[in-house]
């Protein structure tokens, strides 16, 4: 079997987001999750750009590697969590039973993705290089889905109400 | 095809109405000091006009917003049910919220918005609408169940909420991305349109599976309802009242508008995925009701069962399923608001005078007040005449329709428990002397607005085919 350039890129990509996933929750330091999780979001947007989703490759570096992981290592240093070895968890019979469950469910997940021979739309390249462009995401937004736009703006300002009423210091 | 059309802001009027009515709030308390007093005026207002626009423009099904919106009789049915909840439970909880010194403009804000999403789940066509929907009213939902900052419980009820709602979004989110890979929209029309064609994909109903999920998550159907007590229990009772009706009602308008109107499962081994859900959720949440001691835990189990018997309807899969359960909403919403508000009438400071215990005698300090509770337990228990008895013939009936008698006999034994637990508090009020009083003595308005609740509990329960009729889809 010929490797093209992409399937080389695709493993290397998908190894890095599942062993920088794997990283993030086994770690005991929460800084060091936090850095492996922003290889995770950068592997992530490789695939993207794999996918020809360029808009949402940058997005994901923009807003999650940019702005969210920059927001948490700050919460994360100013809690100064301290005592690491307390953080780590004891395994209990809970805790094994929904190790148990989310493994069937990834199984589960799997199998079905991969094995019951279910037919995709067909993957066309030009179509997906048209529609992941930032002209056509735009054009889509302001037209179609405008209506949903709209409504995200009325859940971020309800997303704003919730954290002043939820932080504030002093209630009158 | 992606032309604005003015008719859609017309349809969409209400919604509209409600936005803006929640932006003049915010704006209100930059500018007053005291500010509540009118913020309550200026909600009832926009919720009043909403109202008048709902019926207003009540009318055959037409599409708008580029086939994301709906706007027909069955989302004006519920938007009406929501609006008439939420103008219920605003009149209700005003001195609730003076009481606990809570009483704050956001409190009618986070109302209103959270209305704004049922609505917007009632009436959208598209997953993304749809989707958008149930976080809008979410979100509005775990700030009100932590508004009480002071107290712990509320604080827990909040962020239990928060979390395990914030982890059942993803699963609502990869269903609604399977569901939109396998059929490449997220239009629900289209995809009802084609909906013998992707019925036996499995990675379609990989993604049917998790939206269910997501959804029975919303209405705290069994197994998904462990957030429920502690939630219920914990948020301020005002709300309690609010998040367990009108968002019940919104999340079984999503699941209806999902699993009745886009799929055709009736048959199927999805609609016995969903009979079972039905069947787990009527046994644990009748039987946990009953070791209950504290009021609202009880009234918290006791939704999880109303959830059970209303997802009997959903399991049923015909036309009946669904009329039966938008009756039983409808009826529901009345019932539980009217005994959510007693609830909280009796409620003392942190979180005291919540226990069965403490409604012993209500009738002699209190007798209206005792009356009206026990016309909202009975109706519960659904006992005739009332409204509540008709809402489980309803469903029970499409049940038997569909072949499902087990489940609908299952649904009867599981009432005849549930007699118990309600009836208890009202032998407690009436039959033993006790200690019982009211933190405050409520005034008129509080009464008039539980009574009208009590009489549209009866009204519903007499003349039963005013709402079927509209839930036909006619007048």
């Amino acid at each position: 079997m010929i490797m093209t350039f992409e399937t080389v890129l695709f493993y290397f990509l998908a190894a890095a987001s599942i062993a920088s996933a794997v990283m993030v929750i086994t770690r005991r330091s929460p800084v060091m999750s936090v850095l492996f999780l922003i290889v995770n979001f950068f592997s992530l947007a490789g695939l993207y750009l794999t996918l020809h989703a360029q808009f949402i490759a940058v997005i994901q570096i923009i807003v999650y590697a940019g702005a969210i992981m920059v927001l948490f290592l700050f919460v994360i240093m100013l809690l100064n969590l301290g005592d690491e070895q307390r953080l780590a968890e004891r395994i209990s019979y809970k805790k094994m039973i929904a190790v148990g469950l989310s493994f069937a469910v990834l199984m589960e997940v799997l199998y079905v993705v991969a094995y019951s021979g279910t037919e995709f739309p067909t993957k066309n390249l030009e179509r997906a290089v048209e529609i992941g462009t930032v002209e056509y995401i735009g054009r889509e937004l302001f037209t179609t889905f405008l209506f949903p736009f709209e409504i995200t703006s009325i859940l971020l300002l309800a997303a704003i109400i919730g954290a002043v009423v939820m932080a504030k210091k002093k209630i009158d | 095809m992606n032309k604005f059309n003015v008719l859609d802001l017309w349809y969409s009027s209400p919604l509209v109405t409600l936005v803006v009515t929640g932006l003049v709030l915010l704006v209100l308390e930059g500018f007053r000091r005291k500010s509540q007093r009118m913020a309550f005026g200026v909600s009832a207002a926009g919720i009043i006009i909403a109202i008048g626009l709902t019926i207003v423009t009540y009318g055959e099904n037409q599409p708008a917003f580029n086939n994301t919106f709906l706007q027909g009789t069955f989302g004006s049915f519920f938007s009406f049910v929501f609006l008439a909840a939420g103008l219920l439970s605003l009149i209700l909880s005003r001195e609730y919220l003076e009481r606990l010194n809570i009483h704050r403009t956001e409190y009618y804000a986070l109302v209103i918005f959270a209305i704004v999403g049922m609505m917007l789940m009632a009436s959208a066509i598209d997953l993304v609408v749809l989707f958008l929907g149930v976080e809008l009213m979410s979100l509005c939902l775990y700030v009100l169940a932590g508004f009480m900052r002071t107290r712990v419980t509320s604080n827990e009820s909040a962020l239990k909420y928060f979390l395990l709602g914030a982890f059942v979004t993803g699963f609502l989110l990869y269903g609604i991305a399977l569901l939109y890979g396998t059929t490449g929209t997220t239009n629900l029309v289209t995809i009802g349109k084609n909906f013998e064609a992707y019925s036996g994909n499995a990675v379609f109903l990989l993604g049917v599976g998790m939206v269910m999920m997501g959804l029975s998550f919303k209405i705290a159907a069994a197994p998904f309802h462990l957030w429920a007590p502690d939630v219920y229990e914990g948020a301020p009772t005002s709300v309690t009242g609010f998040m367990s009706t009108a968002a019940k009602a919104a999340a079984f308008a999503a699941f209806i508008t999902v699993f009745l109107r886009t799929f055709e499962f009736a048959g199927t081994k999805v609609s016995e995925i969903l009979a079972i859900l039905a069947a787990v959720s009527m046994m644990i949440g009748n039987i946990a009701a009953i070791a209950q001691n504290n009021v609202k835990r009880m009234l918290a189990y006791s939704s999880v069962a109303h959830a059970g018997y209303m997802l009997t309807g959903i399991a049923a899969g015909n036309e009946e399923g669904q009329i039966g359960i938008m009756f039983y909403l409808a009826a529901y919403v009345f019932m539980n608001l009217g005994a959510f508000s007693i609830v909280s009438l009796v409620e003392g400071q942190n979180d005291t005078r919540l226990s069965f215990d403490d409604y012993s005698g209500l009738s002699k300090q209190q007798p209206l007040l005792a009356a009206l509770m026990s016309v909202f337990m009975f109706s519960l228990a659904g006992i005739p005449p009332l409204a509540g008895f008709f809402g489980k013939y309803y469903v029970f009936l499409a049940a038997v329709k569909a072949d499902l008698t087990w489940l609908a006999i299952l649904g009867v034994l599981t009432s005849l428990i549930s007699v118990y637990y309600y009836l208890r508090l009202v032998v407690l009020m009436y039959f033993r002397d006790g200690e019982a009083q009211v933190a405050a003595k409520p005034s008129l308005g509080t009464i008039v607005a539980i009574s009208l609740a009590a009489f549209l509990v009866l009204q519903l329960g007499l003349y039963p085919s005013l709402v079927v009729n509209i839930a036909r889809g006619g007048f």
